[in-house]
């Protein structure tokens, strides 16, 4: 059980080979492995959502896989995320101009899960969009301020379209 | 001019490190540590007859597996009773590691330490306690009778405190009123609940004999004094820093739970980093709860609805230990008259031990079961008397003109509970207005015409805000402009980078991102208390505004001296110092900054120019630094508050309740709510919304299902149920700013508002829809349905 494994991912884009046990999660290596802290744990049995990161480019508990199972595949962090130029991603930048985020504990599990739809966020109707997130707890927030962020992340991707 | 900082919307300097995850919680470090792991107990009370850690100690790769035996000295004694008082005649703490009984689900037994989580895990499941069962005093009602099983087998029954006050004739006033009511109500358990649990990561280094120990915690100095206190170390050698904390709503503040002392204590053991990262079953049954109470209530009313007198008795729910004393009853005791005028009242409340999760406070600290009580008492009175439930409110409040308001009662910190400021009536009308609250009345007259259940709840409260004893604050100016300010209290989510940087900006003229602020950290500042009973705006705030003045003076004298100006004729503007009417002839802070440190060694040319009028500044003095002055431009104040402020509002909730689902929908919920002066609206309605769904979610989502045995049955996420953005609503807020008088800055705590009148709410909604009396609590679809077929039986 202890007997360690080579694995490859692609990770936010670089080629990365770690050995892992084949008992340990995801999040565990992505966190204590790879150095990546971005993803956060906040239940270990799915529900919270926080652990949320892209696997092959959906939306997927990392604290429910176990490395060894997804050799080969490519994974998004929200270290991940942002513009090349360092910019922030549309979608971050709307969390802090809607105030999406207090503790900031759960809000990379947030940013992951919206990554798929943010872009088409704006059109949905309150129901429909309170529906996408709801595998993701937040205890800080209300959710209100989230809701706000996530339908105006296209807005601020327009402008910057406009100021190219 | 510059535009003030102070009440502006300002968005967030802590934002882009959280959100690109760079943000530094207690798990993201020491990644090299060894894992510790606790073994609980499976008992709701036991005697431990023997322990075997062979096993365990064989596994590969463990270092360490310790019992109460291995502990010597202060750690094999109980730990500490932090807050001590006369009425606490039975006090009990738990062992850093359980010595001969368990008295929870949950209490520490073991520690194993090993080369990762994974190992110390495995080696838990290898230790073998042989416990012999004890009765249990699992229900909170039950374990107060006399005949009860007792929690802790060397006490006669369960009461560990008891207190009574009482102010007026109660009996008196009860004997000649028109109308006197006795009521019971309950209110069961609820708990924070934080998305990031606890969590510690300690680091002894031997050569140098210090201790650093990053802890989510919201009381790093309290930590580190008794770290100091208990391994015999020089304070100045042990370190604690609370990081980024991801929520703590009150159940962090305690300590000292027992991995935070044994995981430092370990690490000086074996010489090596040990970190301990809670599971989310242990924060279900190893971290606080709070909440538990059951009132008898006597009220006396005139035929107006007029409470003449009122007559509280109440217990608590201790749970099984009571390291934070009596504080929860405290406050519900002294806050449970809430915005009204009673002359006669009279409490008295017995603190009481079950076989459960020991408590303390979580967000609300007892005052959400006061206004659930006082406001269910309300609306019954209303409902006795044929009174409209706004009307009576409205007939009973304190009026603006009464303050300071002398409520009667003793407060936590031992003085008397004053209310500094209010407007109590003027926020109920906005409330109305904002409601509609006669239209409402007509439509849910209709609604119910065709069947529909309906219902409005109202909670009124006041809440105790900015307790001392005091916060501090360091200030210093860079040599590049930047402002960088230290606190001691924690911050987990309140924005307190951004919040705090805006006053310092208002008074040094620079910019909120300009100001660099560093919250926890005992080796920036030492002297403080902690981030709760929403006391960090107001105290820490205040004393970083005074920290701010006293560094404003300083870089004042020195621009004075090398501008040949008046201090008064100086204007402190986008980053530099100018003479006024002359925004040309001025010098940026940082020059300032090295300037009043008159030494020789800075790069670049502002360097240059700065050693220059350093030498003119001080031509004038007989030495390089004048005689009463100190290098650099740097200042620590501190704020030490003459008594509590009382922020107040008022809540209403409209309901629908589904005849055939029996599920509750708020179709609204409007705040209005009163914090003083707000230094950013932003922040200030996000810990209100936030609020405001930790108290919809304890009112009718979450709900702690303790069997007999002191089992919790739901101990996880997928059976405990915390609401998703799809149970919480859209909220309308609506604010006041009545000042505090007693602060320079006028304002008073928010932390808490939100979740206070959550149980009032929508008790008093649900009640009101389904015209039947609510007065228990929590609800859930499933409560809802027994209420609405009485004759249903379950099988």
């Amino acid at each position: 059980m202890t007997e360690k494994r080579k694995i490859s991912l692609t990770v936010n884009g670089e080629s990365r080979e770690v050995d892992v046990e084949p008992r340990w999660l995801l999040s565990d290596v992505l966190r204590h492995e790879l150095g990546l802290t971005g993803t956060h744990v906040g239940c270990e049995h799915g529900v919270c959502g926080c652990c949320t990161v892209l696997i092959d480019g959906a939306p997927a508990r990392s604290c429910l896989a176990l490395a060894v199972t997804i050799d080969g595949s490519e994974i998004t962090t929200v270290e991940g995320i942002a513009e090349e130029d360092g910019r922030l991603h549309p979608l971050q930048e709307s969390f802090q101009k809607h105030h999406g985020l207090q503790c900031g504990f759960c809000t990379p599990g947030f940013l992951m899960t919206a990554m798929p739809f943010w872009a088409d966020a704006e059109d949905m109707t309150d129901d429909e969009l309170r529906k996408e997130i709801s595998g993701q707890l937040c205890r800080c927030t209300g959710y209100s301020g989230i809701l706000a962020s996530i339908r105006g992340a296209a807005a601020i991707a327009r402008e910057r379209q406009g100021e190219r | 001019m510059t535009t003030k900082m102070f009440g502006a919307p300002v968005q967030r300097n802590e934002d882009p490190r959280l959100l690109t995850g760079k943000g530094r919680f207690v798990d993201d470090f020491e990644s090299g540590a060894y894992g510790a792991a606790f073994l609980r107990s499976d008992f709701g009370h036991a005697r431990i007859l023997s322990i075997d850690t062979s096993e365990a100690l064989a596994l590969d790769g463990v270092y360490g597996v310790y019992t109460h035996a291995d502990l010597e000295g202060l750690l094999s004694e109980p730990l500490p009773l932090l807050i001590p008082s006369p009425n606490l005649f039975a006090p009990r703490t738990q062992y850093a590691l359980a010595k001969e009984e368990v008295c929870y689900v949950g209490e520490v037994v073991a520690m194993v330490v090993a080369r990762d989580r994974y190992v110390a895990e495995d080696a838990v499941g290898l230790i073998f306690v042989d416990y012999e069962p004890l009765p249990v005093a699992s229900d909170l009602e039950g374990a107060s009778l006399p005949d009860a099983p007792v929690v802790h087998s060397d006490m006669p029954d369960n009461v560990s405190g008891r207190a009574t006050e009482e102010k007026g004739d109660v009996d008196s006033a009860m004997a000649s009123a028109a109308h006197v009511f006795e009521w019971r109500f309950e209110i069961e358990r609820a708990a924070a609940m934080p998305m990031e649990t606890r969590g510690v990561v300690a680091n002894y280094d031997h050569r140098t004999g210090s201790l650093l120990l990053h802890d989510s915690t919201q009381a790093p100095t309290g930590v580190r004094g008794g770290l100091a206190q208990l391994f015999g170390l020089d304070p100045d050698s042990v370190h604690v820093v609370a990081p980024d904390v991801g929520g703590g709503f009150g159940m962090k503040v305690i300590q000292f739970y027992p991995e935070e002392v044994m995981v430092a204590w370990a690490s000086r053991k074996l010489g090596h980093p040990v970190k301990w990262i809670e599971d989310r079953r242990e924060d279900f049954v190893g971290s606080n709860h709070e909440r538990g109470q059951v009132h008898h209530i006597k009220v006396a009313a005139d035929t107006d609805g007029r409470i003449l007198a009122m007559d509280v008795k109440f217990i608590n729910d201790a749970g099984a230990y009571c390291s934070y004393g009596l504080i929860i009853p405290i406050v519900t005791a002294a806050q449970i008259q809430g915005p009204y005028k009673i002359e006669n009242f009279r409490y008295e409340y017995r603190n009481i031990f079950t076989n459960k999760v020991p408590t303390s406070p979580y967000r609300g600290a007892g005052r959400p079961q006061a206004v659930y009580v006082m406001e269910r008492v309300m609306d019954k009175v209303a409902g006795e008397l044929g009174i409209d439930r706004a009307e009576i409110r409205r007939r009973n409040f304190i009026g603006p003109d009464e303050f300071p308001y002398e409520v009667g009662v003793a407060w936590q910190d031992g003085g008397n509970v004053v209310y500094d400021s209010g407007e109590y009536e003027k926020g109920l009308d906005v409330l109305l207005e904002a409601l509609d609250y006669e239209a409402f009345l007509t439509e849910q007259k209709e609604a119910r015409e065709h069947g529909r259940l309906l219902g409005l709840g109202f909670g009124c409260y006041v809440e105790g805000t900015g307790i001392g004893p005091y916060e501090g604050a360091v200030i210093k100016i860079l040599n590049d402009g930047t402002v960088n300010v230290a606190i001691a209290v924690g911050t987990q989510g309140q924005g307190h980078e951004t919040v705090f940087a805006q006053i310092v900006a208002d008074e040094l003229g620079v910019a909120v991102d300009a100001v660099k602020l560093v919250s926890g950290d005992t080796r920036r500042l030492g002297y403080g208390v902690g981030t709760f009973a929403s006391r960090s705006a107001v105290v820490a705030g205040n004393a970083v505004h005074k920290a701010a003045q006293t560094v404003k003076l300083k870089a004042a004298e020195v621009a004075s001296r090398s501008l040949e100006v008046a201090v008064e004729d100086l204007v402190f503007a986008d980053g530099r110092v100018h003479v006024d009417g002359a925004p040309d002839v001025g010098i940026p802070l940082g020059q300032l900054a090295i300037i009043s440190n008159p030494l020789r060694y800075a790069f670049g040319k502002e360097s240059e120019e700065a050693v220059l009028l350093a030498q003119r500044a001080y031509a004038g003095s007989d030495r390089p630094l004048p005689e009463g002055t100190s290098p650099g431009l740097e200042a620590t104040e501190f704020f030490s508050p003459t008594a509590g402020v009382f922020a107040f509002g008022t809540h209403a909730a409209i309901v629908e309740i589904d005849h055939d689902t029996c599920n509750m929908k708020i179709l609204r919920y409007v705040v209005h709510h009163d914090c003083g002066k707000v230094i950013n609206p932003m922040i200030v309605d996000g810990q209100v919304q936030g609020g405001v769904a930790q108290g919809i979610g304890g009112a009718f989502f979450e709900k702690f299902e303790y069997d007999d045995e002191g089992q919790l049955t739901n101990a996880s996420f997928m059976d405990f149920l915390i609401p998703y953005a799809t149970e919480i609503p859209a909220l309308e807020l609506h604010h006041t700013e009545t000042p505090s008088p007693l602060n320079p800055l006028g304002i008073k705590g928010v932390g808490e508002a939100g979740t206070i009148p959550g149980a009032a709410v929508i008790a008093n909604a649900v009640s009101d829809a389904l015209g039947q009396p609510i007065d228990t609590m929590p609800l859930s679809p499933l409560k809802l349905f027994e209420l609405m077929h009485p004759g249903h039986q379950e099988a």
